[in-house]
């Protein structure tokens, strides 16, 4: 018999050898590239130390461009995690990270922090947070009292509040007409641009753990795909396992939506992408998601701000350009 | 001996819903257990409370002399295999993979199998006779090298006991006895407790060495294929009539279902 595929930790280091290369070279083509000067030439001599670290060029690779290709690449692997660990947990391959209200709630509170005339941070950040937090335990509290069907009404309790909160966002939008409407939707479209330095302390705190947490509990979300009656005949306490990945994710989402709105594809895009090149053992596609998906965004996020001539676009708008035709194309592979 | 499993006065109940009554009954150690009976008469309800995954309201459950409530689901999880009615096919995990998570209660939370464990797979799937399939996907598989997967996880547990519900329903006739005939080997051989559940009761007369009847909850029967296959026993179960006279292979009971149209030759 065939036992001599590489096994599990051969596969497992080289997946995350050559996707961590290719978050480096992304990062480094993040770091290089801009809207505006200085270009790829120059900044490499800033990146690998050959020019004065005072300059106006190294100023702008460390201070500006470097804070925003962190928060891409935590966005992008927060997203795809989330999407990942939905999809697994709901057993359903259209759930995305947003889907227990958390777009939702998060969109109604900072809306309504930018009508209120907040700073993006932290008036409006703090506001989305809180809307997605009472969202999800609005959720949680819905769906909790019925067991037997428990993924099915959290799908459920999830799309509905989700869709009395589009009602309230579009009738916010309806009654706003000054300029707070653009900064509205750009935020519904998600934006990388309010990127700083000290924000992002925070998410480098809360997110590499929750990524391990997620991680050790790869093999119960491997039994869980199988259905919760063969996890629980393993052994796994696929309550409390559940309820943990539910929660945890929830939460990683939420701190990242309230810095960078609403990024749309990416959760459910690199997932599905990758579950198609790797398969569907979750201790690959773990790591997979987290290097593969952070590398997905910052290229975006270059893209975003390379494209157009003047300004740059919100990221949401490329992930979903590249996004939707590569879904379909995969679909279309994956019958064939 | 330490009976495999002891039932004592056992009530289940899915809200005002009573599912078992006051059950009381052991399974020997090593024996080959077959629980028969009409539909909804409690027999995947008393399966999954054995197996610890349904909680009873009352009464004692012990799996080799230890209550149920004193084990770690872990710790269970290596004593007890199950082969559930319904495998899932729509995640594309492959053949040595799904086998290889019956290592699961034996690895530690974030344990990569190693050598061993792999061995054991290898051995397990060499039994069951799905070793050329390991590469292949299980929504490739036909329904009888299916259900000879999921048993091939289920010995990678390296259990005591091992509980199937209904393993034979929509298989041919050919794989059928493939499967019932594995499983006998298995008790033979290894000293495996196999409980399963069927609706074939000639399958029970033929493999079983204890069977219980059961319908709404309670015991019609517990016993020896004599005891238990018998017209009176089935006719109260089935409230239909059927004719029970001897196996021409075996010194058990055979029953044939008799359509309406037969009724008049039936001598009852």
């Amino acid at each position: 018999m065939n036992l001599h595929q590489p096994p599990l930790l051969r596969r497992l280091v080289s997946i995350s050898v050559l996707l961590t290369l290719l978050l480096l070279v992304s990062a480094v083509l993040g770091l290089g590239l801009g809207s505006a000067p200085p270009q790829l030439a120059e900044s490499l001599g800033v990146l690998f130390g050959q020019a004065d670290s005072e300059s106006m060029t190294a100023t702008i690779i460390w201070r500006l461009r470097l804070p925003r290709v962190l928060l891409a690449a935590l966005v992008g692997a927060t997203l795809s995690l989330g999407g990942l660990v939905f999809q697994a947990l709901l057993r359903n391959p259209l759930a995305e990270p947003y889907i227990l209200g958390v777009s939702g709630g998060s969109a109604v509170g900072a809306i309504l922090g930018i009508l209120l005339g907040l700073a993006p941070f932290p008036g409006v950040a703090l506001l989305a947070f809180a809307g997605s937090m009472a969202t999800l335990l609005l959720v949680l509290i819905l769906a909790a009292g019925r067991a037997a069907s428990q993924k099915g009404s959290l799908l459920l309790a999830g799309v509905m509040v989700n869709a009395f909160c589009s009602a309230v966002i579009m009738f916010f939008i309806s009654i706003t007409q000054d300029a707070r409407l653009h900064n509205i939707i750009y935020w519904l479209m998600g934006d990388l641009s309010q990127a700083a330095p000290d924000r992002l302390a925070l998410l480098l705190y809360l997110l590499p753990p929750c990524f391990v947490l997620i991680f050790l509990l790869a093999r119960p979300l491997n039994l869980l795909a199988l259905g919760e009656e063969v996890a629980m005949y393993m052994g796994i306490n696929v309550k409390t396992v559940s309820y943990t990945l539910l929660v945890i994710t929830s939460l990683m989402v939420s701190a990242i939506v309230c810095q960078s709105g609403l990024v749309g594809f990416v959760g459910l895009v690199i997932p599905h992408l990758l579950r198609l090149l790797l398969g569907p053992d979750h201790r690959l596609l773990i790591p997979a998601c987290v290097l593969g998906g952070g590398s997905y965004l910052v290229l975006c996020d270059l893209l975003s701000r390379v494209l157009p001539s003047q300004g740059e676009m919100p990221v949401g708008v490329i992930t979903a350009i590249i996004g939707a035709p590569l879904f379909i194309l995969l679909l279309q592979r994956s019958r064939g | 001996m330490i009976p495999a499993v002891r039932i004592e006065n056992l009530y289940v109940s899915y809200g005002k819903r009573v599912i078992l009554h006051n059950l009381s009954f052991q399974i020997p150690d090593g024996s080959f257990f077959i629980i028969i009976g009409p539909n909804s008469s409690g027999k995947t309800t008393l399966l999954k409370t054995m197996a610890g995954v349904v909680k009873p309201q009352q009464g004692v459950v012990e799996i080799l002399g230890k209550p149920l409530a004193d084990y770690a689901k872990k710790t269970l999880a290596q004593k007890i295999a199950v082969v559930p009615q319904y495998t899932p096919t729509d995640v594309p995990f492959k053949v040595l993979e799904v086998v290889l998570m019956g290592r699961s209660p034996h690895l530690s939370l974030a344990g990569l199998e190693q050598k061993r464990d792999l061995e054991i797979a290898a051995a397990a799937m060499a039994v069951t006779r799905v070793d050329h399939l390991a590469d292949r996907r299980l929504d490739q598989l036909s329904g009888g090298e299916l259900q000879r997967v999921v048993i091939a996880r289920a010995l990678c547990q390296q259990p005591h006991l091992i509980m199937l519900d209904e393993p034979t329903a929509s298989l041919d006739l050919a794989h059928q006895v493939n499967i019932m005939d594995l499983l006998e080997g298995l008790r033979e051989e290894r000293g495996l407790t196999v409980i399963m559940i069927s609706h074939d009761v000639n399958l029970a007369a033929m493999y079983g060495d204890q069977l219980l009847l059961m319908k709404e909850g309670q015991i019609v029967s517990l016993g020896t294929p004599r005891q238990v296959i018998t017209y009176a026993e089935l006719e109260q179960a089935y409230d239909c009539v059927l004719l029970v006279d001897d196996n021409p292979l075996r010194d058990v009971p055979r029953v044939t279902l008799v359509p309406k149209k037969f009724l008049h030759q039936v001598d009852c």
